[in-house]
């Protein structure tokens, strides 16, 4: 392997803060929701990295893991804004604080 | 060679996933989101995990993305949403991880780790696809089997939360 790790660390570094950004900052919840995929994404690339560095190939078998569980988180999460489009009408986090005290 | 096709890759995922946070239009965003999970599929096929690569496309560019679009044009939004008011939060934790990414770049070769013990499976061996479906059905079986479970009750918990007037029926 040529390249070295820590430039797939690098990378995945700098997904996972734009995802985390993109949650802090957005206010549409579709683009929340497209960030967390982001910051799975950028998990993913660091598994399959130290997967391919350490020859070892349960590394890929947890990316299965988290596409599972992304995929749940879409089908989900997506519903919940469904629901939520339909009592409020609008996907703008600032309108929903049913749960805030 | 292969450096260059990784900077590529990586250009070119860095780019787009600033695109998916920066751009207004939902769907805009998406797409973005669509060109990344390509460019990552093609970083894993450079990382010889050419399955992994297959599935990343069938599964998030395939079924994903598209319920993203999907419900983004079901709701069909054209509001200019404004960015979040949450700029204390922001640089709190963006302060916290500049300064965690300083630290680990400075103590860098402290911590290298034991690399490549030959103990496992081999990737590409036997072929990648092989060598995946053996570890995940002999070591990771009941890890699967749980996996299978999260999506059946996603399944049912995405249909109960997205049916209308589900319990006024029953009631």
């Amino acid at each position: 392997m040529t390249v070295p790790l820590s430039y797939y660390l690098v990378l995945s570094g700098i997904m996972f803060l734009t995802g985390v950004i993109g949650v802090l900052l957005r206010r549409n919840i579709i683009i929340i929701l497209l960030s967390v995929e982001l910051m799975l994404n950028a998990t993913n690339i660091n598994f399959v990295a130290f997967s391919q560095y350490f020859h070892n190939v349960a590394g890929q078998v947890f990316v299965f893991f988290t596409l599972t569980v992304a995929a749940a988180e879409v089908a989900v999460g997506l519903a919940i804004i469904i629901a939520l489009y339909r009592a409020k009408s609008t996907i703008n986090i600032d309108e929903f604080q049913m749960l805030k005290w | 060679m292969e450096q260059a096709f990784f900077f590529y890759f990586a250009f070119v995922i860095a780019a787009t996933s600033v695109l998916v946070v920066a751009l207004r239009n939902p769907i805009y965003s998406t797409l973005a989101l669509l060109v990344m999970f390509f460019h990552v599929a093609g970083l894993y096929v450079t990382l010889h995990a050419e399955f992994l690569a297959a599935v990343q496309i069938i599964v998030y560019a395939g079924a994903i993305l598209v319920l993203y679009l999907f419900v983004v044009m079901l709701l069909n939004l054209k509001q200019d949403v404004r960015y979040h008011r949450q700029w204390p939060m922001a640089a709190a934790v963006g302060a916290t991880l500049v300064i965690e990414a300083i630290i680990l770049t400075a103590m860098k070769g402290s911590t290298t780790p034991a690399a490549a013990t030959d103990t496992e499976t081999a990737i590409g061996g036997a072929g990648n696809t092989e060598a995946i479906g053996d570890v995940l059905y002999t070591t990771y079986l009941f890890p699967f089997e749980v996996a299978s479970l999260i999506l059946l009750v996603a399944m049912i918990g995405a249909i109960v939360l997205a049916k209308k007037d589900i319990g006024e029926r029953e009631a």
